[in-house]
């Protein structure tokens, strides 16, 4: 195993209560709405996918000490080293030290508005009808995914129940790695909270995840 | 932080990657048009409309859309109902997935561990910091948004709101309604 996510924090102890916010408080540093728009604007470069990003983001060594808008800077500067599109002494510099690659897309301000309420939809036709129905009992497999996965630990080899059938979307293990799209069917499945907790599970609680068709076995 | 922003946003600009200017509109879009007034106005609806309420249930991306709320973040949209007998939260467990037309950029603590952590093991004790406290026989479902689905609760209709119109209706349904770690507030104890 070369993987490692820090992100997957589901079940985890020891992170204490939660700190309220009041509703509005969008930034909480000069620099972060800049590292947002940063991220939104080399995002709709198609330099990467939003999958590929986000395997940036959660195999940060230091992803638990970070604030939330320091993952995304940090990941998007490292994203750009590694594509060789920017170098950590370009950045040092504060200036352009090399000749640079030319991007699929450059979004500029009049498309600014049209992109972002066009959204990407990850939504795709079906080749093969679903393997599970609703209301079908499965178990999500023990898989050990030396990539980025949209399954979280916590669900492994647990069972649950097919709550819903939410269409044939891209891949997002596929996808993270440059593999393509590879779309899946995908399933809301329903947990009980005692079968994912046992002792500790409190009574009249179930948790619903979206899981692509690979993370599931009949039941 | 905020040198090395300037200087990877400056890097990036000499190259012809971004334009400044299209960062200026991002950063205006999610500080001024875009936020959880969106949504209020979304449940509002759905709480007066009942035609409009059904088309949330079978195809809420295009029920959002019609108010003009769509796209990055909100491409598929699932709308999950409160009731006497169900209160719905909402976490992304594994990064800070959200449904950003509807309700803007998330709060820190949606994004932080933990919430992440803590919410789909012992949502009665989240909700007790968050000053609410259930029925004990009501059942709670938490959603975890592993995929691309991006989910609105539709919090319940409070209590002396009958007559109300939307606008008024919208003033009592806060962010944290929408998220599942609040009510909507009584008329009277004002919002806005």
């Amino acid at each position: 195993m070369t993987y490692t996510t820090h992100a997957d924090l589901g079940g985890l102890p020891g992170f204490g209560p939660v700190t309220l916010e009041p509703e509005g408080e969008w930034f909480h540093a000069s620099w972060e709405p800049r590292a947002l728009a940063l991220t939104v604007a080399m995002g709709a470069t198609g330099a990467w996918n939003l999958d590929m990003m986000r395997a940036a983001r959660e195999t940060l060594p230091n992803y638990r000490e970070l604030s939330y808008y320091e993952i995304w800077l940090f990941a998007l500067q490292n994203m750009l080293e590694k594509q060789g599109l920017v170098t950590h002494e370009e950045v040092r510099a504060e200036r352009v030290l090399q000749a640079s690659p030319a991007l699929p897309r450059v979004l500029k301000e009049a498309d600014v508005h049209a992109t972002l309420a066009r959204g990407a939809s990850t939504e795709r036709l079906p080749v093969e009808p679903a393997r599970y129905a609703q209301g079908q009992k499965v178990r999500i497999r023990k898989l050990q995914a030396d990539h980025h996965t949209r399954l979280p630990a916590y669900v492994l080899g647990k069972g649950g129940v097919v709550e819903k059938i939410r269409g044939v979307h891209v891949f997002a293990d596929a996808n993270a790695q440059g593999l393509g799209e590879q779309p899946q069917w995908l399933y809301a499945v329903a947990f009980d909270g005692v079968e994912l907790w046992g002792e500790a599970g409190a009574p009249g609680v179930q948790v619903c995840i979206d899981a692509f068709e690979p993370y599931l076995e009949a039941l | 932080m905020d040198l090395r922003v300037r200087a990877l946003e400056t890097v990036l600009t000499q190259k012809g990657y971004i334009d400044p200017a299209a960062l200026d509109a991002i950063i205006d879009t999610y500080q001024t048009r875009v936020g959880p007034r969106n949504g209020a106005r979304v449940v509002a609806r759905a709480w007066s409309d009942s035609v409009y309420r059904e088309w949330l249930f079978t195809d809420a991306t295009a029920a959002i859309a019609s108010l003009g709320y769509q796209g990055r973040q909100g491409e598929h949209m699932v709308v999950v109902e409160n009731t006497p007998e169900r209160h719905n939260l909402v976490v992304c467990t594994l990064c800070s997935c959200y449904p950003w037309p509807v309700l803007g950029l998330p709060p820190t603590w949606y994004k932080s561990a933990p919430y992440r952590s803590r919410v789909v093991k012992d949502p009665r004790g989240v909700l007790a910091e968050f000053g609410v406290a259930l029925p004990e026989a009501s059942e709670i479902r938490v959603w975890d948004s592993t995929a691309e689905v991006r989910y609105l609760v539709l919090p319940r209709r409070p209590v002396g709101s009958e007559g109300l119109d939307e606008e008024a209706l919208a003033c009592l349904v806060t962010r944290d309604s929408m998220i599942g770690t609040g009510l909507a507030l009584l008329p009277g104890s004002g919002l806005l």
